[in-house]
């Protein structure tokens, strides 16, 4: 097998480099090929890895949390073949795979950490031999017209991970998501992490909240307390399915504003304080995640908390950067319950804000921006000293604001990215404000292009790796 | 201040199953309905219809059904028959407005097919919808619409999913003619469904953002006075969006 691998290896390596001096950005193209070479090819490199893999997919925070997860194991001295770069679907990780790959079968590198998307998790974890953990965060309504209903993911991870190397794997599941939580009903050994603390439970669920009804009976659930879109703690009164009580949970959460959080961790019968760099109770989720999926692979705490405060921003997820001079903070928006939370944390600063809003309508973003009116923009009324709207839909993104309640002479439309992003940055605080930072929420290829804006411009260049 | 058609008058809406049939971003069409109306002085009442919840003929003046999941879009099927289908055929015989989206406007035709089942709608549209081994028509569209006997025809932009395919009835008209995009069923030119005051389309969500001329003449319809009627707004932000929505489709 390795014998005929080696020459596919070199072949895919070669297009690849082509592809770059080309300009291509591409980092799926060398894997994409390898993969049409060798269909095998995922299985006979990942089965180099002398630790196995990890699978990690959600619909929100998967890149996040896989950076929270890389920094704990690499504290703790594990080699990782990460895609690091995002790059989520099988020819993504197969591109990986194949820059770690080493003559005579050998690899860079000794666990597979990859985020993969929610659609492909079940044709990548069906060929991934060596599958050790499978980590599955959330699952919440995002691009209707290219993954269709949430149920129907739901079924397709069931379907995941009932055959092949899935099958033997230890499953790293949500508590609080009720359609992350069933996936483990008939599983012995799943970690479950989730959040006790009333405090943050919210007045009820979100407009655009799915998962109401019992996985086991389709009776609808109870909720308790609900903290995030559709999570939280329920039960179903009709069959008596509840939460599952987590052995990673998160307590005491403080949220501080759009500059970070505490809680405190606690892993069974231990408890640690976590001072964590990323905003939000969505950054809680992924850095429980990432601690409930160390806890599986047996990393003791202290390498759990030491990882999580050092870990910083994957780019565009709450990453500041520098424009023109002044500070703006990159809040990716790219589906109702995701900008929801980004809109909730930056609704915890004071004053007024400056904002840019970037809505893309590319094939990656979704074609459908429909969604926009499912987000609660309503937060930002009465908040903002400035709105610009930029991307590819920037007048129905103008619109959303306006019935949202901003006032509309705040709300401008400048469809150029650059021209958009030079005019939000000039927007000054008359005074006292000094400081406060521009905020952008760009959608995913709006993110994208953002980047290359900034690096063309020499204001970005150090801190993405 | 003289007195206009819309003096002391309130838009008396209802959404069927608003924690269900919401798939879509139907609250921006509610949206919609409910600042047009404040920023004109009309009164606006919200009021919604869940499972099991028996509807008031007389007491709404637009009744709003949006899309849902297979799952939920079953529940409300099931639910429109035992418990709204009367009230709903007297509304609507009293000239009351059905509006049907994506989802919604399924349920309201005479049957439609869900997996392997064929289950009877409420039957105020002569449609039914059956399902077709081809693809899901997914796409940015744009219909020609002639809501008025002799008027000029005008667009509707928005954005389609689904995978059933309607097809009309003698009984009712298309709403529209699709321009760019799919429609009904990808053949026949047709967008929607149109039948006295009950409307079903398929252009989901944010219908009524992408067209604020079409969430007046709801308004002026629902209220019985013409939409000449109806004190004009400062629209610019809603026609950059109307025709952000056209571009998108193509036109």
């Amino acid at each position: 097998m390795a014998r005929m691998l080696a020459p596919k290896l070199a072949l895919a390596r070669a297009a690849g480099a082509l592809s770059r001096l080309r300009g291509g950005g591409a980092t799926s193209a060398p894997g994409k090929l390898l993969l049409t070479l060798e269909p095998d090819a995922l299985g006979a490199l990942a089965s180099r890895l002398r630790r196995g893999s990890v699978l990690v997919s959600a619909t929100n925070g998967k890149t996040t949390t896989a950076a929270m997860a890389a920094s704990i194991l690499e504290r703790h001295g594990v080699e990782l073949v990460h895609n690091q770069a995002g790059a989520n679907m099988a020819g993504g990780i197969a591109s990986t795979l194949l820059a770690a790959a080493r003559p005579r079968g050998g690899i860079a590198g000794e666990l597979g950490l990859f985020e993969v998307d929610e659609l492909w998790l079940q044709p990548v974890a069906a060929r991934l031999r060596g599958l050790r953990t499978v980590l599955l965060s959330n699952l919440f309504r995002d691009q209707l017209d290219r993954y269709g209903e949430l149920e129907t993911i739901a079924d397709s991870w069931v379907s995941a991970l009932r055959d092949g190397p899935a099958r033997a794997a230890t499953l790293v599941l949500n508590a609080d998501d009720p359609l992350v939580a069933d996936l483990g009903r008939d599983r012995d050994g799943v970690v479950y992490f989730g959040v006790d603390d009333d405090s943050l439970a919210l007045g009820g669920m979100a407009h655009a909240a799915d998962a109401k009804h019992c996985r086991r009976c389709g009776a609808p659930y109870a909720f308790d307390a609900v903290y995030l879109g559709h999570l939280g703690h329920y039960h179903c009164p009709s069959c008596g399915r509840r939460r599952p009580s987590p052995t990673v949970c998160a307590r005491a959460v403080e949220l501080d504003g759009v500059r970070g959080a505490r809680f405190r961790l606690s892993v069974a019968s231990e408890e640690a304080d976590v001072k964590l760099a990323l905003p939000g109770l969505y950054n809680v989720y992924n850095a429980l995640a990432a601690a409930a999926l160390a806890v599986a692979l047996e990393v003791p705490l202290n390498d759990i908390v030491a990882g999580l405060q050092s870990a910083t921003a994957a780019f565009g997820r709450a990453e500041t950067v520098t424009v023109d001079g002044r500070d703006a903070q990159i809040l990716l928006v790219k589906n109702p319950a995701g900008c929801n939370e980004v809109l909730r944390t930056l609704a915890l600063e004071p004053g007024e804000h400056d904002v840019l809003g970037v809505l893309n309508d590319n094939i990656a973003d979704g074609r459908d921006v429909s969604w926009v009116w499912d987000a609660d923009y309503e937060l930002l009324a009465g908040r903002v000293r400035s709105v610009t709207c930029a991307g590819t839909r920037a007048p129905e993104l103008a619109l959303r604001l306006k019935y949202a309640g901003v006032d509309p002479q705040r709300i401008r439309v400048i469809d150029d990215l650059a021209r958009a992003l030079s005019a939000a940055a000039a927007e000054r605080p008359d005074s006292g404000e000094d400081g406060q930072p521009l905020y952008v929420l760009p959608t995913y290829t709006a993110m994208l292009a953002l980047r290359e804006l900034l690096v063309r411009r020499g204001e970005a260049s150090s801190s993405w790796r | 201040m003289a007195l206009s058609a819309t003096t002391g008058r309130t838009l008396r809406v209802c959404a069927l199953y608003p924690d269900l049939m919401n798939i879509y971003a139907d609250r921006g069409n509610l949206l919609v309905l409910r600042r047009r109306c404040e920023w004109r002085g009309i009164g606006f009442e919200l009021s919604g219809s869940g499972l099991e919840q028996p509807l008031n003929a007389d007491a709404h003046d637009l009744f709003y059904i949006g899309g849902g999941q297979d799952r939920d879009q079953r529940l409300c099927a099931e639910d429109l028959l035992q418990t709204k289908r009367a009230s709903l055929h007297e509304a609507a015989a009293r000239g009351a407005i059905v509006l049907g989206v994506c989802g919604g406007y399924q349920l309201l035709g005479r049957a439609y097919t869900l997996g392997e089942d064929e289950i009877e709608g409420v039957g105020l549209l002569d449609v039914h919808t059956v399902r077709d081994p081809g693809p899901r028509l997914i796409g940015d569209i744009a219909i020609e619409v002639s809501l008025e006997d002799g008027g000029d025809p005008r667009v509707l932009a928005g954005f389609e999913n689904h995978g059933g395919r309607t097809h009309l009835g003698a009984g009712a008209d298309p709403l529209g003619r699709v321009v760019q995009g799919h429609g009904n069923d990808g053949r026949s030119g047709h967008e929607g469904a149109r039948q006295g005051a009950t409307i079903g389309t398929y252009l989901h969500g944010p219908l009524l953002p992408k067209n604020v001329w079409f969430a007046d003449w709801l308004i002026a319809t629902a209220l019985h006075i013409d939409p000449s009627e109806l004190t004009p707004l400062q629209d610019s932000f809603e026609c950059a969006a109307h025709r952000s929505a056209r571009r998108a489709a193509g036109l």
